[in-house]
């Protein structure tokens, strides 16, 4: 498979990582080249086989749907950026 | 430097518990040697000598009371990965600027339940993601191995110790720890243990709790020891361990005394070599090394058996599908809002674009994308899917192993340590480092390396032993005969005390030494 730029772009805006263009030029080639490398896969039929989900086959446990944790607000903002009282302070996302 | 530092966990154990060293005097001797070796070595992001003095403190004082608990008083190093309350941690990333955690990993708070001291934070690969530890934000570790040139004398060329955990594997090498917790995702534990003449083991996923352990990829990773021989793994291994109700994946079953199992020998183990493990190109060290513990293992009374594992080679294409996918995922909590760096843009979007260019180094960047990529709308099936079909077809080669084997015998790494910058130009030659590796993650079993032998230039080789779902115990056992026929390898030539200390004499014989230790019986 190969990348090209405009894809680059693509998948850096999904990830939100903002990327230079000579960045973008860079990782055409590199991500090009594990994508082909990857592609061997293809030399394996898989036509009857089930993606494996967990590689321990136990049950996920259930527990009481109960509060278990909580009045911590003071540790959640604790390392953020930029705070007032309770809340993480963004840009303004609505005019 | 101190004979103490020297110490392996057992032997310092058994001092402390004697009353002939004291809690304090073996950690101050290796807040001493970190202080002077760190700025060489690099091994510590964040030394954390107070702490570590007052844990001392009260180890010393349960010693004299008779309420030792089973690792008290043992200085141990805690990789950057790990949580730990009230002392910062980054995953060596700049995007986790100084976060603090108000929590400790369930592993660590074990440790440390069980009496064990903390020196510090570790040095490691950026979020875990590399082999050489050449992408920690914080520079890399620099093995305490050195090279002999063609010529057999060592060389001042800068080797890696291997990653991600490589600061782990550096600090156990060169004594600025007894022994240190690790990661293993693709090979992050057993390779830098081969690449530093220690034992490293990763355990079955889910044996040890994930919780408070920075996330790469969830479904491969999985916390385990690096240290200075198989005695001392299977300590911290016991340790470490635990069913976590706050990891659905950590598993409910009892964790055995491993190093009780030691004593048991290998008597009648049917050990399995596959011959996939033969790539091409394999050096005449590695297979030779190889041969030397098939010969150990059958010695000590184990059988031999050829065996298959057909899709061994479809193992590192189909991991760097996953890993990639399952890391795009989990990375994508470091948005620059509720902790961590955060770089100022136009609008959200921007700031969020803004704060991972920065945060993130390039090997990150460069998997958070292929992840995206392989997850994007329309490759969903074509890549992640595919691959974890390939990955179900990983593990049936094994359970059809394991009808006729107990473990399986291969070389930990195609190569011994390289130098800086040797593989850092090209991801697919630094991926190809964990191909002996990868298996084990993909189809979730244990595997551990073991120091087996010294290569052409004088620096380590590992094999490694790869196990049944939850029987560590048999690879504990089995890595014990291959340490009572190998010996240890330790660094004898010392030159980071040089480095730090006055203008000292330099060393006319700075070869590295092989000892013959064997087994200490209890």
């Amino acid at each position: 498979m190969r990348v090209d730029e405009t894809t680059v772009r693509r998948i850096a805006r999904l990830a939100r990582i903002k990327i230079s263009d000579e960045e973008a030029k860079g990782l055409e080639a590199e991500l090009s080249g594990i994508l082909n490398w990857v592609e061997q896969l293809d030399q394996v039929d898989t036509a009857a086989v089930e993606p494996m989900t967990r590689v321990v086959p136990i049950d996920l446990k259930r527990r009481t749907d109960v509060v278990t944790d909580g009045d911590i607000a003071d540790d959640i903002v604790k390392n953020a950026p930029m705070v007032e009282d309770h809340f993480f302070v963004v840009p303004k996302v609505v005019e | 430097m101190s004979e103490l530092t020297k110490l392996t966990i057992a032997e310092a154990r058994d001092k402390l518990r004697k009353k002939d060293i004291s809690a304090t005097e073996l950690t101050q001797a290796f807040v001493d040697a970190i202080d002077a070796a760190n700025p060489s070595i690099n091994a510590y992001v964040l030394p954390t000598p107070e702490r570590a003095l007052a844990q001392a403190k009260e180890s010393d004082q349960r010693l004299k009371s008779g309420e030792a608990r089973p690792l008290e008083g043992l200085p141990l190093g805690n990789k950057d990965l790990f949580c730990t309350v009230g002392v910062r941690t980054t995953a060596c990333s700049k995007i986790l600027d100084a976060f603090t955690p108000s929590y400790e990993s369930t592993v660590g708070a074990n440790l440390w339940n069980a009496g064990a001291v903390m020196l510090g934070k570790l040095n490691c690969d950026e979020f875990a993601m590399g082999s050489s530890n050449e992408t920690s934000a914080f520079g890399p570790v620099v093995s305490p191995w050195r090279r002999n040139g063609k010529d057999g004398k060592p060389t001042a060329d800068k080797l890696v110790p291997g990653g991600s955990s490589g600061g782990s594997s550096a600090a156990v090498a060169a004594g600025l720890c007894l022994a240190a917790t690790a990661t293993d995702t693709g090979g992050s534990i057993r390779q830098p243990a081969a690449l530093t003449g220690t034992v490293g083991i990763k355990p079955t996923y889910g044996r040890c709790s994930r919780w408070g352990i920075v996330a790469f990829a969830s479904s491969l990773d999985q916390a385990g020891p690096i240290a200075k021989t198989v005695r001392d793994a299977a300590i911290m291994l016991r340790a470490m361990a635990s069913h976590d109700p706050k990891d659905s994946t950590s598993v409910e079953t009892p964790v055995p005394d491993y190093e009780a199992a030691l004593a048991q020998g290998i008597k009648g183990l049917r050990v399995g070599v596959p011959k996939e493990y033969r790539v091409e190109g394999m050096s005449k060290e590695i297979d030779k090394l190889w041969q030397d513990g098939i010969a150990w293992l059958k010695a000590a009374g184990a059988t031999i058996h050829d065996i298959s594992l057909p899709h061994t080679k479809y193992a590192l294409p189909a991991y760097y599908i996953v890993a990639p996918a399952e890391a795009s995922s989990n990375l994508a909590r470091y948005d620059g809002v509720r902790y961590g760096l955060r770089v100022p843009g136009k609008d959200l979007i921007d700031t969020y674009e803004n704060s991972r260019a920065a945060g993130f180094g390039k090997e990150v960047r460069r998997r958070i994308l292929v992840g995206t990529y392989v997850l994007s709308a329309g490759y969903y099936d074509a890549y992640y899917l595919k691959a974890q079909k390939v990955r179900t077809l990983i593990k049936r080669d094994f359970d059809d192993a394991w009808k006729s084997v107990d473990l399986v015998l291969t070389p930990t790494t195609p190569s011994p340590a390289f130098a800086f910058g040797e593989k850092s130009g090209d991801p697919l030659a630094m991926y190809l480092e964990d191909i002996f590796t990868v298996t084990v993650n993909m189809a979730g079993l244990p595997g551990i390396s073991v120091p087996a032998g010294l290569s052409a230039e004088g620096t380590p080789l590992g094999l490694q032993l790869i196990g049944k779902p939850f029987d560590e115990a048999t690879l504990f056992r089995a890595a014990q005969a291959i340490e009572d026929a190998a010996g240890r390898f330790t660094v004898e030539n010392r030159w980071w005390a040089a480095d730090s200390a006055k203008p000292a004499a330099a060393k006319a014989d700075t070869g590295n030494k092989k000892t013959k230790t064997g087994s200490k019986s209890k």
